[in-house]
């Protein structure tokens, strides 16, 4: 947009507002009122399934998470008896241990796999550029239940294909689905599924870095490796900001990979690999809805801890760059 | 910037200059053009492999599938006589629980993304009392775990009669913020504020406004919110896996999981894996099509929400 654009729009919207006082003085009250009633009637519809269906449910939760159901009359009030329970429970630590360890491993890997990838997309080195990024993104098609199916075959070893190469090669296959192997397995399957995603997400944005840069940066001599990571990647920072709060909300709530990995593994998975899994389990198994509800209020709290402990220091970064 | 280059290193930058005319244009030279078409090569054959595996195995009958190399066909072409099978299992029930996925994912899609181009709307263009409060509020809810929600929800719906009805797997899927946040930032950069400035200068009413004119523009937007809703939907496990428990009623998802459980526990027996694979396949194929002809919306769709 140049100089010229921005004093036109200025000059027409100048002479359009006294143009409106007038329009409206026929109605003054009426236009005013509608143009104020407005915002909410749009907004209205969202709200009511906003309150109904997400502010009804914490409030409710919330609500249980302090009672207990006694064999003797029933529900009672405990205050906070069930999270002093959740944060002396071993069972919730376990779960929430892996899928600590499981952000910490899978996650940087993931979304540095979709970094690399963008940039090699963006680069134009590449050819059949639209085939690559399909073919990466496709997974994400694929629901994370068939996902877990798919893999949990593959990784088998009554006819999986991994186990066949290897003992065609005289090699043993260690088990992937061993409570040793079963962390790095269902990374795996999660990289699988998401790294395109976030791959598009991150191209998307570098798409959009101006063309002048990159000539100024020729000029300059930068080389494309240094090119991609002192201008290219700063530039994405909000896409990669974006992406790792999807990705930490995602890997903290694991649940539907292990949840299908129980049917071939029950005795490895058990009833908390996670912390979701154990919410399900016991709500769904053992009938505890309250102490459940106080371990993913826990969860969540973790979570949102987590998120805004990283946004807190992408911002003063950001701040203490500029 | 090139101040700062050529103060620091000289030596290095010299060199890379003379690299640069041997190389294409935004291309890095041929070695690592070579190591990058070999890294992307590798990689798309892991995202790809696993799906032609799925296929292959579809196509085997069930003694074949543990006899034949997994990665390639066995002997004869049996597709259709597994897809048959799947068709069978249980009176057809696949077909149901295809048609039930279909229907929750567009009306979950189609009425929530509405929801969120309204809010979204209000949001970029109109000014109002606990605009910013509201709006943070809501897009803090980004966070929630699913558990923490799913789990109350489910106890309310029994209270209310609704678990184990399809509205009980539509209903809360209907709130989208995310959704809201993309049509906000979409409808800020479609949807000029003069035009709507003039449009009411003509007189139009605010709704009539919103559906003839900003709605239009901000209709790409809409598009991929839309997909995106849909895809969500179409790929939820935990909902339904709570708040069903009558196979008719079952998603996709679901009925698959209960299957792959059942033949992995009877060790084939009762059900063949051939046929849960075979499930595991169609199961895919809409949501692939659809991302093949919607490339134009999922493409760029999403780099609004991260532009800040």
């Amino acid at each position: 947009m140049n100089i010229l654009t921005m004093t036109r729009q200025a000059a027409t919207a100048r002479s359009r507002a006294p143009l409106r006082r007038d329009g409206g003085r026929s109605h003054p009250r009426r236009a005013a009122r509608r143009a104020k009633a407005a915002p909410y009637l749009f907004l209205a519809p969202f709200l009511c399934v906003f309150a109904a269906f997400i502010v009804a449910p914490l409030g409710y939760a919330l609500y249980l998470s302090l009672l207990r159901t006694e064999l003797i009359g029933g529900q009672v009030f405990v205050g906070i008896a069930n999270y002093t329970q959740a944060i002396r429970d071993s069972a919730f630590y376990a779960g929430l241990g892996r899928v600590a360890l499981f952000f910490v491993i899978q996650v940087p890997a993931m979304l540095v796999l979709a970094i690399v990838f963008a940039l090699i997309l963006d680069s134009g080195t590449l050819r059949l550029r639209r085939l690559f990024r399909l073919g990466f993104f496709v997974p994400y098609a694929v629901p994370s239940v068939v996902g877990a199916l798919i893999w949990g075959y593959l990784y088998g070893r009554q006819f999986g294909p991994i186990d066949q190469l290897t003992s065609a090669l005289g090699l043993h296959q260690p088990d992937l689905l061993s409570s040793g192997i079963m962390l790095p397995s269902l990374a795996n399957v999660v990289t699988w599924e998401y790294t395109g995603y976030n791959m598009i997400i991150i191209f998307a944005a570098l798409q959009a870095v101006p063309a002048e840069l990159r000539d100024a940066a020729a000029v300059d001599g930068a080389g494309p490796v240094r090119f991609a990571l002192r201008v290219k990647v700063p530039l994405v920072r909000p896409a990669i900001v974006l992406t790792t709060i999807f990705s930490i909300i995602g890997s903290l709530q694991l649940f539907t990979e292990p949840q299908i990995m129980f049917s071939i593994a029950p005795s490895v998975i058990g009833n908390n690999y996670t912390p979701n899994l154990y919410a399900y389990n016991l709500s769904f198994t053992n009938q505890q809805y309250e102490y459940s509800a106080a371990i993913s209020f826990l969860l969540g709290a973790v979570i949102f801890a987590g998120s805004y402990l990283f946004m807190w220091r992408v911002n003063r970064r950001a701040r203490s760059a500029s | 910037m090139s101040a700062l280059t050529a103060s620091g290193s000289q030596q290095p930058e010299a060199a890379l200059r003379r690299r640069r005319p041997a190389t294409r244009r935004g291309a890095g030279p041929g070695p690592a053009r070579a190591g990058a078409h070999v890294l992307m090569i590798a990689c798309l054959l892991y995202f790809l492999v696993p799906l032609a595996w799925l296929f292959l195995s579809a196509t085997k009958t069930n003694s074949q599938l543990f006899s034949s190399f997994g990665l390639w066909f066995g002997h004869g072409f049996h597709l259709g006589s597994n897809i048959t099978a799947l068709f069978r299992y249980q009176g057809g029930i696949f077909w149901r629980w295809l048609v039930n996925t279909f229907i929750y994912s567009a009306v979950s899609a189609v009425a929530g993304s509405l929801l969120s181009a309204a809010g979204g709307y209000a949001f970029a263009r109109y000014r109002f009392r606990g605009r910013s409060l509201l709006f943070g509020v809501v897009l803090g809810t980004i966070m929630v775990p699913s558990t923490v929600l799913v789990i109350p929800t489910y106890l309310l719906f029994s209270k209310a009669g609704l678990t184990d009805t399809p509205f009980a797997v539509i209903l809360p899927t209907l709130v989208n913020p995310f959704g809201l946040y993309l049509m906000r930032v979409y409808a800020e950069q479609s949807v000029p504020a003069e035009l709507l400035d003039s449009a009411r200068m003509d007189g139009a009413g605010e709704f009539r406004i919103f559906r003839r004119i900003a709605f239009r523009l901000m209709t790409p937007g809409f598009v991929t919110v839309l997909l995106f809703a849909f895809v969500a939907t179409w790929n939820n496990y935990f909902l339904p896996l709570v708040m069903l428990s009558t196979p008719s009623y079952y998603p996709v998802t679901v009925g698959l999981a209960n299957m792959n459980a059942q033949a992995s526990a009877g060790g084939g027996a009762q059900l063949l894996v051939t046929v849960v694979i075979a499930g595991a396949l169609i199961a895919i194929v809409p949501l692939i099509v659809a991302f093949l002809f919607l490339q134009r919306y999922w493409r760029g769709g999403l780099a609004v929400g991260s532009l800040r």
